[in-house]
């Protein structure tokens, strides 16, 4: 099972696209892995989810726990490197693999040069879209008022933000009403909302407040982790802001429940 | 005698902060003013990311130097008439200090802002050896009537409101009118310097820190918005300058990159109000000035940061733009870090300067929201510096044990694949019961989560699972 099955296709002339799901979209939110693959698959892709994919190891990471960060690296580089291309529907973990693997296996001789070779392949999901794929506009419909979270990740490491707003405004019936500082942090963190929970509170309290204040019915944003705080904190505020994925809403399955509804 | 270190304390802290009205009120300031203010100077200026490089490119180029500059700077300083102490300790300095001040007799030192004098806790020493410290900073003048320490590197009162500035200038100040309005800012300004006047003009030794010391000119430059500093260094005998090795600036030329960034990124001011360069004491038809001058050059641990992965923290200009940008600063200030240095810059450099072990929350408690990276005018990548003290602590084993062993866990399964397939469709399926309205209130385990919010519920089957089904 370990090794890397690539989806049928080969010989197609499609370019073959390993969806890394990350482990969060993997337990809790399938629907915006369907979603990423659906798009993919729209703009012209081939995809595969290898099923030993896991996690990306970023609480071990930034818990300066290095060596099980380098041996999860290693392990992400043998399921993904076959592919031409790696997607993830997630800022953090896509600038995890295409920023931070190679510095992490860099003294890695058997690792060094594959981690470069990933990471070069490797985008967050509206990135590759947009930058890679060149597509501008999605055949997609979601009636109402969205506004957009810059997750920190995806914003600073990646630079993405031009991509995700322009393929939202080729929704129809889509209009993006804009938050104050949407590049604000929403205060998750990965382990930082759990051990700093206070803190991490009031930086969720303002941000649920600036969300609300925008008027937009729903909140998008492309990394799992931020919405699940962002819309816990919603949820839990009394506020009426539904929260998705971009992928579900460029993907016209932005009808099911939103994050945190019942199914 | 040691600082008074509080980060072990730092989640109570945190904890007291978020709850303390006034400070949350003073800290929406921060929010506000410096950064549109920062924005609208870099927008003003198109040659500012070239700047910024500039600025990066002259500080590696003098520390991968430091130890040549060093020479060069005693000699010109000394040529100029000043004298140079080298403390490779906190003590060190705080005895160079005191040595000077016991020579000339002094009972009363005025101080300009220095954060250097911060780190030595140099203000308690001097008033346990019966000289007494007197700040002229606004902002320093207004904590030490309070007995606090500062709160943010270039604002050190940023902290405390102006109704609570009123107040304490009146409990002070008694010989002035009970009836006398303060209700303008302005009006705090103007009592502070006819307080602080007399001061001066009784103070036997001025002592400032320094933005920067040139190398070129042995000269030591600072930058304020008040002037204090300049009253402080000229209108004393005997001047002292406290500064630590990393402000070394090879010449002019360079300083004017780096001052063109500096107060930029600090406050969106253009420049300083004041930018003031002292080349030793008062020559010979010299109008004012002091008698002597001495500089004291702190190491303190940051010759070892030369040598390892903080290097690059060394970098820093003081300029307080990463704390301005910090959500968690916005949330709760810089007391809470308890450790001189506060926001991003002093998760980094408190741990190298004060001990891993008493400084180890300070680089955990970060979002790694990178924000503050990315305002950094000397490009120091704050979220690496502050990932490598968590490995360090790591390493250590200075973590605690719960946490320790959750992650292990986690990294234990996603390390294995297969077993991780099955770890997750039993966790999955235990769950799903329990999660029909699509959230949780609380969850065992995840009390730090469910406090404040609520737990999107898991899904019943894996994505990966319901692929393969498809599939
Ligand atoms: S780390 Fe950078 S942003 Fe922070 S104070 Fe130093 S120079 Fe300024």
């Amino acid at each position: 099972m370990s090794s890397p099955e690539i989806a049928g296709g080969k010989g197609s002339g499609r370019p073959r696209v390993g969806l890394f799901a990350t482990c969060l979209v993997d337990l809790f939110r399938p629907e915006t892995g369907f979603a990423a693959a659906r798009l993919i698959e729209a703009a012209g892709c081939d995809v595969d989810v290898p099923e030993s994919q896991t996690c990306c190891g970023q609480p071990a990471y930034n818990s300066g726990d290095r060596e099980d960060a380098k041996a999860i690296a290693r392990q992400v580089v043998e399921t993904f490197e076959g592919f031409d291309y790696v997607v993830v529907p997630s800022g953090s973990c896509a600038a995890t693999l295409s920023r931070h693997y190679p510095e992490l296996l860099a003294d890695d001789p058997a690792f060094a040069r594959r981690a470069e070779a990933l990471a070069a392949k490797t985008f967050e999901l509206t990135a590759f879209l947009y930058d890679v794929m060149g597509i501008t506009k999605v055949k997609a419909r979601f009636a109402g008022s969205v506004t957009y979270h810059d997750a920190c990740s995806g914003l600073r490491e990646l630079s993405i933000q031009k991509q995700p707003r322009e393929l939202l405004q080729s929704v129809e019936g889509l209009t993006l009403t804009e938050m104050t500082d949407p590049d604000v942090c929403c205060g998750f963190g990965g382990t930082f909302c759990v051990k700093y929970p206070e803190i991490s509170n009031a930086i969720v309290t303002k941000k649920a407040a600036t969300i609300a204040a925008s008027g937009a019915e729903t909140l998008v944003a492309g990394d799992l982790g931020c919405l699940m705080n962002m819309a816990g904190k919603l949820s839990r505020d009394g506020r009426k802001v539904r929260a998705r994925h971009v992928a579900e809403v460029l993907a016209d399955m932005g009808e099911g429940p939103a994050i945190g509804e019942a199914k | 005698m040691s600082l008074h270190i509080t980060s072990p304390a730092f989640k109570e802290n945190a904890v007291d902060a978020l709850a303390n009205v006034d400070l949350q009120q003073a800290l929406a300031h921060v929010e506000r003013g410096f950064i549109h203010k920062r924005q609208a100077a870099v927008d003003a200026l198109p040659e500012f990311e070239a700047l910024r490089r500039e600025a990066k490119a002259i500080k590696d180029h003098t520390l991968a130097h430091l130890d040549l500059y060093l020479e060069a700077f005693e000699e010109n300083a000394l040529k100029a008439g000043a004298e140079v102490h080298f403390a490779e300790t906190a003590e060190d300095a705080r005895q160079a200090v005191l040595e000077i001040c016991r020579r000339v007799g002094a009972k009363t030192v005025t101080k300009g802002k220095s954060m250097i004098s911060e780190e030595i806790g140099l203000n308690t020493f001097l008033e346990a050896s019966d000289i007494v410290p007197v700040e002229t900073d606004l902002g320093e003048y207004i904590i030490q009537l309070r007995g606090e320490t500062p709160s943010h590197i270039i604002a050190p009162a940023v902290h405390v409101t102006r109704s609570q500035v009123e107040a304490d200038f009146r409990r002070v100040h008694t010989h002035l009118d009970p009836e006398r309005d303060l209700t303008e800012p302005v009006s705090l300004l103007s009592e502070a310097r006819a307080a602080l006047r007399e001061k001066f003009l009784a103070a036997d030794v001025g002592i400032t820190g320094a933005n920067f010391l040139v190398v070129e000119t042995g000269s030591s430059v600072i930058v304020t918005n008040e002037g204090n500093g300049d009253l402080t260094q000229i209108l004393p005998r005997v001047h002292i300058v406290i500064a630590s090795l990393e402000k070394l600036v090879p010449n002019l030329e360079d300083v004017s990159t780096l001052l063109r960034v500096l107060a930029r990124s600090a406050t969106g001011q253009e420049m300083s109000v004041y930018t003031t360069f002292s080349t030793g004491p008062r020559r010979p038809g010299d109008p004012d000035g002091p008698e002597e001058t001495h500089i004291v050059i702190l190491d303190n641990g940051r010759s070892e940061m030369l040598a390892d992965e903080y290097r690059e923290m060394l970098r820093c200009i003081r300029c307080g733009a990463c704390m301005n940008h910090c959500p968690v600063y916005h949330a709760i200030g810089g007391h809470a870090y308890g450790a001189t240095y506060v926001g991003p810059m002093g998760a980094v450099l408190a741990p190298a300067l004060f001990g891993l072990e008493h400084t180890a929350n300070l680089p955990n408690a970060s979002t790694f929201c990178g924000r503050c990276e990315s305002v950094c005018p000397v490009g120091i990548p704050l979220p690496k510096l502050m990932r490598h003290w968590r490995e360090r602590e790591y390493e250590r084993h200075l973590k605690p044990a719960t946490e320790r062993s959750g992650l292990a866990l986690w990294a234990f399964l996603a390390r294995r694949p297969k077993l991780y397939r099955l770890a997750t469709r039993i966790g999955l399926a235990a769950l799903s019961p329990f999660g029909r309205k699509g959230r949780f209130a609380w969850l065992p385990l995840a009390g730090g989560w469910t406090r404040h919010r609520d737990l999107p519920a898991p899904a019943a089957k894996s994505f990966v699972a319901q692929w393969k089904a498809r599939s």
